[in-house]
């Protein structure tokens, strides 16, 4: 925990950034939280969990340990695993907390706690794993991979059903959003707390299953390739 | 079974051959070093001996298990310090060591009696609580090979485990590296420092240009060139290099006050040089004849002489 989750880049876009988003959003405006709060969490999942990620292995290779870990008798892919439960676990606890405090505070409704807690087991993966895949160039500075990590992240968010409900959209503002795997996070969090998703929870949980595999195939790949550089 | 046996090992960077044809046999229980100049390829050797880089031709054991085909089984045989290998600065001197031996696979009683023994013979044990980011280089390099041993491999591989540490971490390492090998640990080590070399190493391989261009004992190598055999005299007056020319003397240098005149006749060089100084009404303030030395085979060596 000390080595990965207290790092400036974690804090700033993992706890900050959707925390600023949140106040942005919702203070002082009179925004319907039934329609807002699942894709506000969703927003906090996905910050959250692929916050840790980037930073792992530039981080590692900066503080020159990167070498000794893979010295060490462990293959690529557990590392690349637990980077991305590193970032998974963070992502579900930061979560947790915000949702548990935001569930008391603003006496939000539960429908479904079994999907609930599927949404943050896949979200969290999923995301996490997007984290895994954003650190497999090849860079030694974490502000240069979380410069990258932004410009692949902050658009996500305007494209995933957050601000404007899915079902308010059409044509190629339909298309745009079903190509980001946070829109399906969304939705599953609007099956879970109000029960108004627009697909149904197995196409949502389905697509985030196929999107881990792909990110977590394509991190080995690249990261395999650039195991060496940046030392 | 040899300890590490690499065959033909090649790398290449792009255009750059880094390693060519690069073949290692070191029995067990011996000190090995590895010396050549910077860029050499003595690191990417290293990297492929522990797995780290995968060669484009060529294959490693350690003790007879392959490298490349069973990674694991190979690195839970061997120690690695990789250069510039440093610890977790935001851990403990004990946290990093016993994090280190969980990849090992070593029980939590074994951990943390291997650690409290290590961290003794180290200096360490009165800042095993102390975060690494507190500690000096040396300290930090400590740590480092406490990492490395944690487990008593059987094969220690140390990338230039005393570079830029002060002498009395430089000497805790040193004695390390020799109560491993005392205990039945190989030790493959690269430094830069040639003294270092030949006092700890029984067999030498000497890297230039990604190639082995000499291997033997110490004490073989400097044998090869026997020529450079050399006598250093100091004059209480400045004399120019003019003065040294006469048959024997195959070339001289200056060196601070003194004056170093290589030759393969010694007895003879001394016996000119007295006449000499009586000639010129010289005084000799210090004279010395010296055999070759471990640092002048190295140059020799990698200036392709």
């Amino acid at each position: 925990m000390r080595i990965y989750y207290f790092k400036g880049p974690v804090v700033v876009f993992g706890l900050l950034f959707p925390l600023i988003m949140f106040f942005t959003f919702f203070i002082g405006r009179n925004l319907d939280l039934v329609l807002f709060f699942p894709g506000f969490l969703g927003m906090m999942l996905f910050f959250t969990a692929s916050s840790v990620g980037p930073l792992i292995t530039p981080w590692e290779k900066r503080e020159k340990t990167y070498e000794r870990l893979v010295s060490l008798p462990v293959i690529l892919e557990s590392i690349i695993i637990g980077d991305l439960l590193a970032g998974a676990i963070f992502g579900v606890a930061i979560t947790t907390i915000v949702f548990a405090a935001s569930a008391i505070l603003l006496h939000l409704s539960l429908m479904n706690a079994g999907l609930l807690f599927l949404a943050f087991v896949l979200g969290s993966i999923t995301f996490a794993a997007l984290g895994t895949l954003l650190a497999s160039p090849t860079m030694n500075n974490p502000s240069h991979i979380m410069m990258l990590s932004s410009l692949v992240r902050l658009p996500l968010i305007f494209v995933s059903g957050i601000f404007i409900p899915l079902s308010q959209l059409s044509g190629w503002e339909w298309i745009l959003t079903s190509l980001s795997p946070l829109t399906y996070l969304v939705d599953l969090f609007h099956a879970a707390l109000n029960g108004d998703a627009v697909y149904p929870p197995w196409v949502d949980m389905l697509a985030l299953a196929a999107v881990i595999l792909v990110f977590i195939g394509c991190a080995k790949v690249i990261q395999k390739r650039n195991l060496m550089k940046g030392l | 079974m040899d300890a590490i046996e690499a065959n033909n090992l090649r790398k290449t960077f792009g255009p750059v051959i880094a390693v060519d044809d690069v073949s290692i046999t070191l029995p067990q229980g011996g000190i090995f070093g590895f010396l050549g100049p910077n860029g050499a390829g003595k690191t990417t050797v290293i990297r492929m001996l522990t797995g780290v880089l995968i060669p484009d031709a060529g294959s490693v054991r350690i003790l007879g298990t392959d490298v490349n085909k069973d990674p694991l089984t190979a690195k839970l045989k061997m120690g690695v310090i990789p250069e510039n290998g440093t610890v977790y600065s935001d851990l403990t001197a004990e946290q990093n060591i016993l994090i280190t031996a969980k990849f090992y696979g070593m029980d939590r009683a074994s951990r943390e009696e291997r650690a409290g023994e290590i961290l003794a013979r180290l200096g360490l044990e009165e800042r095993k609580n102390d975060l690494v980011r507190t500690f000096s280089k040396g300290m930090r390099q400590r740590i480092s090979i406490a990492c490395a041993i944690v487990h008593s491999p059987p094969v220690l591989i140390l990338d230039e485990p005393t570079t830029g540490l002060d002498v009395y971490s430089r000497r805790l390492v040193i004695d390390t590296v020799r109560h491993m090998n005392r205990e039945g640990s190989t030790v493959l080590l690269t430094t830069h420092n040639i003294e270092e070399a030949n006092a700890l190493c029984s067999m030498i391989s000497i890297v230039n240009k990604g190639r082995i261009v000499a291997t033997g004992s110490p004490e073989k190598l400097k044998k090869t060139f026997d020529t450079s055999r050399y006598v250093e005299i100091s004059f209480d007056q400045p004399v120019g290099h003019e003065l040294f020319k006469a048959p024997g003397i195959t070339r001289t240098e200056s060196w601070g006050d003194k004056w170093r005149v290589y030759t393969d006749d010694p007895d003879r060089a001394v016996k000119y040089l007295a006449s000499l100084a009586e000639r010129d009404h010289l005084t000799i303030v210090s004279i010395a004849t010296s055999n070759p030395t471990l640092e002048e085979a190295f140059v020799r060596l990698t200036e392709g002489v």
